[in-house]
Formats: structure tokens, sequence, C-alpha cells
């Protein structure tokens, strides 16, 4: 199969996830309840990021045994995380034949230099960012589906809200330059200049954009795609709050109705406790997930 | 004449591009009320099983056979041809038998054995470029479904009256004559 067709197959895969929650699950108990509540996908992780961030430790890929376990439950796609670089960890979940793999700065980087060549892989990658640049880089690196980075585990939708409006505001500068003002963008932004005249042209990003990190409740959800968010990534929000199914379930609802402030009202009623979440101005430079990566 | 095209959960998006290049007014339908003013819908990819719990909890289930049996034309493509069928099998579920069809999800595998074919397809002059993501297969067709195309030698277009369906994502390509033949049925 030629490249092109390969990439076409890969964001082919992110369109069929569009409007939907992909939640994180660490067994295939939480995978069928994601399931069962409605999910368009389940990401397998040993630990969600709120538990990583509170035991600390190396935060690896998960278990093949556990992921396989996850994959014989569910019949969604499943999408499991690997350390930013760490192409071995990725062979061998492309050997697993997950569906999506997601080349995580909420695991510990396995490269400070260098992210993994996703174009070498027939799993689609998804990728974080924090802006365009960052977001234009991991396309060209070979990503198929670009998320928000957020502050994952903080269940504090601030930062995920920073970077959508981030990059929707560097795509919408980028409409309106004049062409001999691209490349000096290009420069500023890190990104190959393709790209940014790609996206100066088309007003979009090349790959679909999802939201993630810190999304706790169905109005975090709602508000992610109200500011331009295709799905959503929900994290620890959904196991770490007191009723995960019920929780699933009306955040599926607020992703699909985001734009019905009566629906998303009746959802929002009557939910237990959502997780605890952070203060992110109370966190300290070096426990921020977001910054691994470049 | 304008088409509704499912958005509960998908490649919607994809779709309206198709009728935006057609000239065609369309409308996203989120509720069965919705359904009202169309004269046609289309059932897009995505999730199969996630549409399921929207369509049994928010009175589509009814609106939708109505729609079928008042002889508005539908078109599902992948996951929206799982939803139109007389049966899933390979983990069976809910499904609205508005065509008389034996569908087995994921049937080629993961996503990677995702592909894409060229092939024949009947009215076409030109070869079609298939788009499988995921795809379902079509085990079995009943006696009133005519097969329009074909890949691996199975069925993957295929229409039975005013239903219209695709294992395949036509969305996904620049080619607008699946879409153009479904808008013919709407006329």
């Amino acid at each position: 199969m030629s490249e092109q067709n390969l990439l076409r197959l890969k964001i082919g895969l992110a369109e069929m996830l569009k409007g939907g929650a992909i939640m994180d699950v660490t067994n295939a108990d939480q995978a069928k309840i994601a399931e069962d509540a409605g999910a368009v996908a389940v990401m397998a992780l040993e630990r969600v990021p709120a538990d990583i961030r509170a035991q600390g430790g190396i935060a690896r890929m998960a278990s093949p045994k556990r992921i396989r376990e996850i994959m014989a439950v569910v019949s969604i796609p499943v999408m499991a995380k690997v350390r930013i670089g760490h192409f071995v960890e990725a062979q061998i979940l492309e050997a697993l034949a997950v569906d999506y793999i997601d080349e995580s700065e909420v695991l510990t980087p396995a490269d400070e230099e260098h992210h993994i060549d996703k174009h070498a892989f027939k799993v689609p990658f998804v990728c974080g960012a924090r802006d365009l640049g960052e977001a234009l880089r991991r396309v060209a690196e070979g990503a198929a589906l670009i998320r928000t980075k957020g502050e994952a585990g903080s269940g504090n939708i601030v930062e995920a809200v920073r970077h959508l409006r981030k990059i929707q505001k560097e795509i919408k500068t980028l409409t309106v330059l004049p062409e001999e003002e691209l490349m000096a963008e290009a420069k500023r932004l890190g990104s190959p200049f393709e790209l940014v005249r790609m996206v100066a042209k088309n007003g979009r990003l090349p790959v679909p954009n999802f939201a993630a990190g810190g999304i706790a409740t169905p109005a975090d959800a709602a508000l992610a795609m109200q500011l331009g968010a295709e799905s959503v990534f929900v994290g620890s929000g959904i196991f770490k709050s007191e009723d995960p199914a019920r929780r699933a379930q009306a955040i599926v609802q607020a992703v699909t109705h985001f734009r019905e402030a009566n629906i998303l009202l009746q959802v929002s009623e009557d939910l237990a406790e959502p997780m605890k979440g952070i203060d992110i101005a109370k966190l300290d430079e070096k426990d921020k997930l977001q910054t691994r990566g470049w | 004449m304008k088409i509704g095209v499912l958005s509960l959960q998908g490649d919607f998006e994809a779709h309206t591009r198709v009728l935006a290049r057609l000239d065609m007014p369309y409308c996203e339908i989120r509720h069965p009320e919705q359904l009202r003013d169309t004269d046609g819908l289309i059932l897009p990819g995505g999730e199969s099983t996630t549409m399921v719990k929207f369509i049994q909890a928010a009175g589509f289930e009814p609106a939708l056979k109505a729609y079928a049996k008042a002889r508005r034309p539908i078109f599902g493509t992948c996951a929206g041809a799982i939803l139109l069928a007389a049966e899933v099998i390979d983990r069976p579920q809910f499904s609205l038998g508005l065509i008389d069809l034996v569908v087995r999800r994921n049937a080629y595998g993961r996503q990677v054995d995702s592909f894409i074919e060229v092939g024949p397809c009947a009215g076409f002059n030109e070869p079609l470029e298939m788009v499988f993501i995921r795809a379902p297969i079509i085990e079995s067709v009943g006696p009133s479904v005519s097969v329009l195309a074909r890949a691996q030698n199975r069925p993957v277009l295929v229409r039975s009256g005013n239903i219209l369906v695709s294992t395949f994502h036509p969305e996904l390509t620049v080619d607008n004559r699946v879409h153009a033949y479904f808008l013919a049925m709407a006329h």
C-alpha cells in the first residue's frame, strides 16, 4: 500500500471516532463499563494519570497481557499508550494489533529529544500538543490524530482550554497571512513549511483534533467540543469518580449534544462526586506532564 | 430537497462534505423529530455500539422504522450498514432490520487489517475506490437485495428498495458517485 493510502486509513479511523468519548481503562472490567456506557474507544494503560501522579515511579506501556484481556472483552477500538520516543513499546503494541497508539506525555519519556517515527508503523498514532507548532511537528512525524495535552490526571480543564484556544487561534492567524509571510511563520512555529501552508489554505489541521487532559464532568466535555475539539479523551475523570458508569454515560451524552444546554443540565444532575482535582497554579513545574515532549 | 445525516457520533461531517460538493442541502440529525423535514437520511460510519445506545434510548428506533416504511431512502455506510441489517453476528447486537442482510462486525480484523481496494461497481463506467476501516462483512443477502459491488468476492454495496448499504466509506474519497446514486434514489 502507498504511504498516502496508509495515512488515509489511519486518519479514517480517527474520523470514525469523532463526536465520541475515548475512555482510559486499566482492566477488562473497566473497559466493559466504558463500552456499555457508549465509549467509542478505550485507552489501555497501567494506571490512570491521577494515580501515576500520586504514586510516582516510572510509568510504562501497560502489560500486553492486560491489553489483550481488554481487547478480548470489547468490540470497540482499543488504544494503548507508549512512552515518548519508545519505538520498541510501539513495535510490541503493533504486534499485538491495538487499533491506535498514543505516544503520551502521561508516561515517563524514553527519549528527551526524539519522538517516534510514526510513518514506520501500520498502526495509527495519536499525539498530544499544546500549540500548532507542536501539533504539526507530530503530524510531520506521522501522527494521524492530535489531541491537546491539557494537564492529565489533574481533573482541571484549564490547560486543555488553553491548548485548544491556542491551536485554534494560531490556525486562524495562518488563514489571514499573505503567502510571503508563511515561511517566517513556519520558522516561528517550528513546523514544516508545507504543513503550515496546508493549514493556511484549509483553515484546519490536516488530521482530526481531539481534546484531552483534565476533563472530569459532562460540562468539561461539552466545553472542549464548543471550543472546537472533535472528540474527547477522558482519563482519570471517569474511574476516579464515585459512580464511573453514570459519569461515563453522562459524558457520552454531553459530547453528542454539546450545544444543547437543556440536555447538559439533565445529564449533569444527580451525578455522584467527580474526581477531586488539582489547582494547576499550585503544581510544581517539574510535576507538570504537559512539558514532556516538544 | 434536503438530506439528513445522523450525527450522534462518527464521520457524519465527512458525509456532509460530499453533500456540499454535490450542492445538496443537508442537516445534522441528533433528535428523531429532526427527521421530519428530510427527504433522505445517511447513517454514517463510526462505532455502531455507541450509536445503538442513542437509538435505543432516544426514540429513534420507531422514528427510523417509520421513515423506511414511508419509503424515504436511507443510506448506511459501515456502522450505518450494521444498524440497518436484519441480523448482526459475532457479537450479536441490536439492529433496525430494515434490509435483509446478515453482517459480521469487524470481520476483516483490527485497524492494521483496514484496506483500500479499487473495483467495478454496477452502473458506473469507471472503477470505484473503496475504503474499508475495521469494516463489517455482509455474510448473506436476502432475495430482495441486489448486489451493486463486491470486494474480495463479498458484497460491499447493496440495495433493497429504498435502502442502500455500503460496508466501505465512499465519504472518505473524492468520488461523489455513490452519494449521487443515493440522491437519485431520493428524487
